[in-house]
């Protein structure tokens, strides 16, 4: 087979229209092709149905009953007060800020080097076990990295800064990073092999040396996948929930250091949904922190896929 | 570089040490990665191993969850992640294949496209409300197995659309293009030429969501797992124990836990999601062996 033949189509053209009705096929045939057709719009339906009810639960709060600045600029989110309710995110905001910031400090290096060394530096045996480890390591449940938080990271960090409480930022920022490093890795990865190996086989032949070609060429040519990755990342700590819940404490504050208790966005609905009356204030409010957690997350990784999608048709 | 001569300048040299230390520096960063992997295995295996034996995987709990076993949390898990593939499985499949192989390529699939990726990243906390939204309250399922797996469901639903989607794009145009030419319809075309060739990778997909649906927490809490149970769930309509959920239980909510039962109950939960990691990358590699193109 050729090579042009091994590129794959993204999808399958159909035969002509006229062709296609001179072979109708059995009934049986037709029914089972109604089903697929069913269940790819039923998958679409729930999709979108998401978007809607999310929203939709949301929507009577965010419109009627809320005070747009205050919802996003309040630190004051004291949602089970008697005399005093305040629905402010900001402090859960800089929570997941915080958290995720700190993460990415960690996993941005570990995982673009890692990819890097995986995708230039190894071959055969080596290459695959390390991707099987990657992998595994992406497959530990955020409930086992929250327990590690708990139970290891929290003595671990009282013990060695001496701070009162070791569930706090570096705590779900550690855990974060070493979560968020897998995803990093293999989609960094992918995008140091979609560099042609024409580059790596000039800038060789100019001399230079592999630690030279990957830093001076597949870097930079491959800087928009990098990116993409680096964003995924970003999406991932930003949801992640149960993680942060059990890692960061349960202090609604914007953090002053590292060794601050916060709760993120992700936190706060875990901790709360289940104490809410249905149809409540506190519920909606819930909801809509779930709606700015939805467009979170969407915004980056939308502009992780648009990226991602602009590289392949330059 | 001095032209006149092949030896090694001072600065090749340089250059080679500066390779050589970035190499170096790297393979130490890769190292980290397998730190923690090996670290925690080791650690659940060393803290938990006193609770651990035969007895902690086939007994329930007992006074007051500080003591006994897990038994009722691995049946609801099993209840959970079955019920949910049941669902996610054959509609993500069938869509799948329609959206490689019957979708045209207009704006309307761009959409869709775009929507099960971005989809695919949406925190499971929200699939969470969504769940309780939806599938408690709306629909009047109350907390129950069936609420929890269909929340489940749409949380891996996009994923088994996608690695579907990529399984079948695998299987070269040219495959299709034959069968058609012999007068097969498109339908027999799938069945018998595309299916085939693409089964083991979607097969594959789906079993990464069963190793990701027993590990889920957030999107059950509140939809169907419960912190405790005397009795073993009957049918979808009975709340249950989760695995996830118990570990989260044991190390937040119940006071006095001897330390080791955590510890043995993340190692079970552990060993059940790298099992079946594991099992799916054997598939996989065993797949890459045999294909015949």
């Amino acid at each position: 087979m050729t090579a042009k033949q091994d590129v794959n189509p993204q999808q399958a053209t159909s035969p002509p229209d006229d062709e296609r009705k001179a072979r109708a096929g059995s009934p049986l045939e037709r029914v089972i092709e109604l089903a697929i057709k069913a269940s790819g719009f039923s998958a679409i339906l729930f999709v979108f149905a998401i978007f809607f009810f999310v929203f939709s639960t949301a929507s009577e709060f965010i419109f009627e009953k809320l005070d747009f600045v205050e919802f996003l600029t309040s630190p004051e989110w004291y949602p089970t007060s008697l005399s005093n309710k305040r629905y402010g995110t900001l402090a859960l905001l800089a929570g997941t800020v915080s958290v995720t910031g700190l993460a990415m400090l960690i996993a941005v290096p570990l995982g673009l080097g890692s990819a890097l060394f995986i995708s230039e530096f190894t071959s055969g045996s080596m290459k695959e076990g390390l991707k099987i480890v990657i992998e595994l390591l992406a497959a530990i449940p955020s409930v086992v990295w929250g327990f590690i938080g708990l139970a290891v990271m929290n003595p671990l960090i009282i013990e060695v800064f001496d701070a009162p409480i070791g569930l706090n930022v570096l705590n779900g920022g550690i855990i974060l990073g070493l979560m968020s490093v897998p995803i990093i890795v293999s989609i960094g990865e992918d995008a140091l092999k979609a560099v042609p190996d024409s580059y790596r086989e000039a800038s060789l032949a100019l001399g230079a040396t592999r630690w030279q070609t990957a830093r001076q060429v597949l870097f930079p040519a491959a800087r928009s996948g990098l990116l993409a990755a680096v964003l995924l990342g970003v999406g991932r700590a930003i949801g992640e929930t149960m993680a942060v819940l059990m890692a960061t404490g349960h202090a609604v504050q914007i953090p002053g250091s590292p060794l601050d208790s916060v709760r993120t966005l992700t936190a706060t609905i875990a901790a709360e949904l289940g104490e809410t009356a249905a149809g409540s204030d506190h519920y909606q409010a819930l909801f809509a922190v779930g709606v700015l957690l939805f467009l979170l997350t969407f915004g980056v990784n939308l502009a992780a896929d648009l990226i991602v999608r602009g590289r392949s048709s330059r | 570089m001095n032209a006149s001569s092949f030896a090694t300048s001072a600065r090749t040299a340089t250059n080679r040490r500066v390779e050589s230390v970035g190499k170096t520096v790297l393979a130490g960063v890769t190292a980290l990665l397998i730190l923690p992997l090996t670290a925690i295995l080791g650690l659940l295996v060393i803290r938990g191993a006193p609770a651990l034996s035969l007895e902690f995987l086939l007994e329930a709990p007992a006074a007051g969850m500080t003591a006994g076993g897990v038994f009722p949390a691995i049946v609801g898990t099993l209840w959970l992640v079955g019920v949910s593939l049941a669902v996610s499985a054959p509609v993500g499949i069938m869509a799948g294949i329609y959206l490689n192989e019957y979708a045209r390529a207009n704006w309307i699939t761009r959409m869709v496209n775009l929507a099960i990726v971005n989809l695919a990243g949406v925190p499971s906390i929200v699939h969470a409300l969504f769940g309780v939204g939806v599938f408690v309250l709306f629909l009047g399922l109350g907390t129950s197995i069936l609420s929890a797996s269909l929340t489940l469901a749409i949380m891996t639903l996009p994923v088994i659309i996608a690695s579907t989607k990529e399984a079948l794009a695998a299987v070269p145009m040219a495959f299709r293009e034959a069968c058609w030419t012999l007068g097969a319809t498109r339908w027999q075309t799938i069945r018998h030429v595309v299916l085939p060739n693409s089964i083991s990778g979607i097969l594959t997909g789906v079993i990464l969501q069963v190793s990701r649906a027993a590990g889920e927490t957030a999107p059950i809490m509140f939809t169907g797992a419960a912190f405790y149970l005397p009795f073993l769930p009957q049918s979808v309509q009975d709340q249950c124990m989760a695995l996830s959920m118990h570990l989260f239980t044991v190390s937040t909510q119940v006071p006095n836990v001897p330390e080791a039962i955590p510890y043995a109950t993340a190692l079970v939960l552990l060993s059940v999601v790298l099992l079946v990691n594991l099992l799916a990358i054997a598939f996989r590699t065993y797949l890459r062996r045999n294909r015949k193109w």
